[in-house]
């Protein structure tokens, strides 16, 4: 089974910069790493792979300081590491993200699972993989905790927020992955230290894709961000004193004119 | 503080090293010292990471590094936890018998499997009474046609019960003493062979420790290492060479407990200030921390000297586990006292790596033997009758 793994560079906390024009997150120039959820992701792809002797293409669409997240993955077992880097790319929303990511499936496939992790921890969207779905016509299953292959259809377990559901899927098809539904390998040192001599990332523009331009970058964004702002929360302590039948009216009051009971 | 002038493959292993411990030990460490208890987790992660095969050479499926890449693997996971750290070590004390003095059918059979981790492995040579004095040992292997038939037991042998190989030193000729003995490679399903109890610690408690018993137990021939005889030569080599591995293991936990401390008493305020300004907090950490960098650096100039080629190692091996060792215990004890109350509660990690330091004074031949053998090698380099 070929298997093409979506990864996603997030800037670290505590290193996010917004730019001031589009209101989107600045990734060139701040520290990178993988989004946590990918993890989950990027393992269930080489174990799945490792089981039906298949392989791992792992795409990325980032700047090019996103490069040291594709060398992890290949440390940990990808076989193929790819960047979809281009200037046109940036300020992408999730549509025009997942039209990049979709190019990039057909470029580099034929895959017969792409599998991304649950959401990002920047954006919070969760709407790139079943997007990738739509512009490749492919099912889509969300929220994947387990996947099992048998006779060419693939077993899933899905978690919903009330119950499990078992799903059997045919291929191709796109998935997303739960969180800690598995414990995701570390790099091998052995490919890692393959790396310090040659440089496993292939990087592809948007001309390589041929991308419409239109449907890239900003252009291709439907959304627009307004603002970004951090929310105040303000908090005001207040203190009641004195004998407790008088206290309990007091607080009752209180609570009635801030609309907190009736 | 120091630049050691590490490689960029050096750097590599301390990096992944280092994730390891934060995310597959670290979060866990407590529970398992608590409960006694091995996870096979981290063990698994240093396979997938290709840990085992740092020391093997590459023709054997291992990286081919040398000691001080294997020092640095240790040290460094040795800051998480000095328990996961041993047994990891332990099974390179069951690869380097088999290394030293294995043939290359024996190489090509066990070296592979210990390389990627899929085999754990593990030395036993210490018996009830043969703890210091090895020579003592009273386990026999009698030759039968194309067989030699084990009897005897081995006592406190880490990876006990869960290693899959164990080279066992045995005495083929029991009335020529240490000359007589012999290394074996044993199997963990070989008949007569059966693990004993589980030992209780005082720390170390995420590793094991087992007794061996050898009751008839039948092996082929061809897993005997080197010739008969030169079991005692190849435990001693074995142990020459393993010696600045536990010395990086006092190094890692040395430098985990000062951290822990450290960051306690920067936090911690009492009399309206950070207890850090106290002097007598800050200068017993300057002492720690000047301590901590010499024992590294004599780790490391002896592993070093080790890679280098350096025949005659006895000596600068037994002078880096016992110094490094006994500067751990020093700091592991200053660090509790630096943390008062906190440094002895089992909510936090402190008192764990003193009860760990406490063994690498112990093990691996005590400090005190370590000082013979400095003695021993000093006395050759001043022989009495040298005229002036």
């Amino acid at each position: 089974m070929h298997i093409m793994c979506c990864l996603k560079p997030v800037p670290k906390p505590g290193t996010i910069k917004v730019d001031p024009q589009t209101h989107t997150l600045k990734r060139e120039g701040s520290e990178l790493e993988l989004n946590p959820y990918d993890r989950y992701a990027l393992e269930l792809a080489l174990s799945l792979a490792e089981d039906t002797k298949g392989t791992v293409t792992a795409v990325s669409m980032g700047p090019p300081n996103a490069k040291p997240i594709l060398i992890e993955a290949y440390a940990c077992g990808a076989d193929r590491v790819v960047l979809l880097s281009d200037r046109a790319f940036a300020g992408a929303d999730t549509l025009a993200t997942s039209y990049v990511l979709a190019r990039a499936a057909t470029k580099l496939g034929p895959f017969d699972l792409i599998i991304c992790g649950k959401v990002s921890i920047d954006g919070e969207t969760a709407q790139v993989g079943p997007e990738i779905a739509a512009w490749l016509g492919w099912p889509s299953v969300i929220w994947v905790k387990e996947a099992r292959v048998t006779n060419k259809t693939l077993e899933l377990v899905r978690l919903t927020d009330s119950h499990l559901e078992r799903l059997k899927a045919k291929l191709p098809l796109v998935i997303t992955t739960e969180n800690e539904i598995n414990d995701p390998r570390p790099p091998s040192l052995k490919r890692l230290l393959t790396t310090l001599e040659k440089d496993p990332v292939e990087i592809l523009t948007a001309q390589d894709l041929q991308a419409e331009p239109q449907r890239i970058g900003l252009s291709g964004s439907p959304t627009q961000v307004l603002d970004v702002f951090h929310p105040e929360y303000q908090s005001e302590q207040k203190f009641l004193s004195g004998p407790v039948e008088k206290l309990v009216d007091e607080l009752v009051s209180v609570l009635k004119e801030r609309g907190l009971i009736s | 503080m120091l630049d050691y002038a590490l490689t960029k493959e050096q750097l590599l292993i301390i990096e992944v090293a280092d994730r390891i411990g934060r995310e597959y030990i670290k979060p866990f460490v407590r529970q398992w010292d608590e409960e006694e208890k091995v996870d096979p987790r981290p063990l698994k992660a240093l396979a997938q990471a290709d840990f085992f095969g740092i020391a093997i050479p590459k023709e054997y499926g291992g990286l081919g590094f040398g000691t001080m890449e294997n020092c640095l693997a240790i040290e460094t996971l040795s800051k998480y936890c000095p328990g996961v750290a041993i047994t990891f070590a332990a099974s390179a004390l069951g690869a380097y018998p088999i290394i030293l003095a294995g043939n290359k059918e024996q190489k090509a059979r066990y070296l592979p499997e210990l390389a990627a981790g899929k085999k754990l492995g593990a030395f036993a040579l210490t018996e009830p009474q043969a703890g210091s004095d090895a020579a003592a040992i009273k386990t026999t292997a009698r030759k039968d046609g194309d067989y030699y038939v084990l009897n005897g037991m081995k006592q406190w042998i880490t990876n006990g019960g869960i290693a899959d190989y164990y080279v066992v030193i045995a005495l083929t000729d029991p009335k020529k003493g240490p000359r007589g003995a012999s290394a074996f490679v044993v199997h963990k399903n070989d008949p007569g062979f059966s693990v004993g109890k589980k030992e209780k610690k005082m720390g170390l408690r995420t590793s094991a420790t087992t007794e061996l018993f050898f009751s008839d137990c039948r092996i082929p021939k061809d897993r005997l290492l080197g010739r008969e005889g030169m079991g005692f030569i190849i435990a001693i080599k074995t142990l020459d060479l393993a010696r600045p591995g536990v010395a990086a293991q006092a190094v890692g936990l040395a430098q985990g407990v000062m951290e822990i401390a450290l960051k306690h008493c920067r936090r911690r305020v009492q009399f309206g200030q950070s207890i850090y300004n106290f002097q007598a907090v800050s200068h017993t950490f300057a002492e720690m921390a000047m301590r901590l960098e010499a024992a590294r650096a004599l780790v490391y100039s002896v592993a070093r000297f080790i890679d280098a080629g350096a025949k005659n190692i006895s000596g600068p091996s037994a002078m880096s586990k016992c110094f490094a060792s006994d500067t751990a215990m020093w700091i592991a004890e200053r660090a509790v006292q630096m943390m008062g109350g906190f440094g002895y509660m089992r909510d936090f990690l402190a008192e764990k790596y003193m009860r760990d330091a406490k063994c690498i004074q112990i093990y691996e031949g005590t400090n005190e033997i370590q000082k013979n053998i400095i003695a021993r090698e000093l006395a050759k380099l001043y022989p009495a009758d040298e005229e002036e």
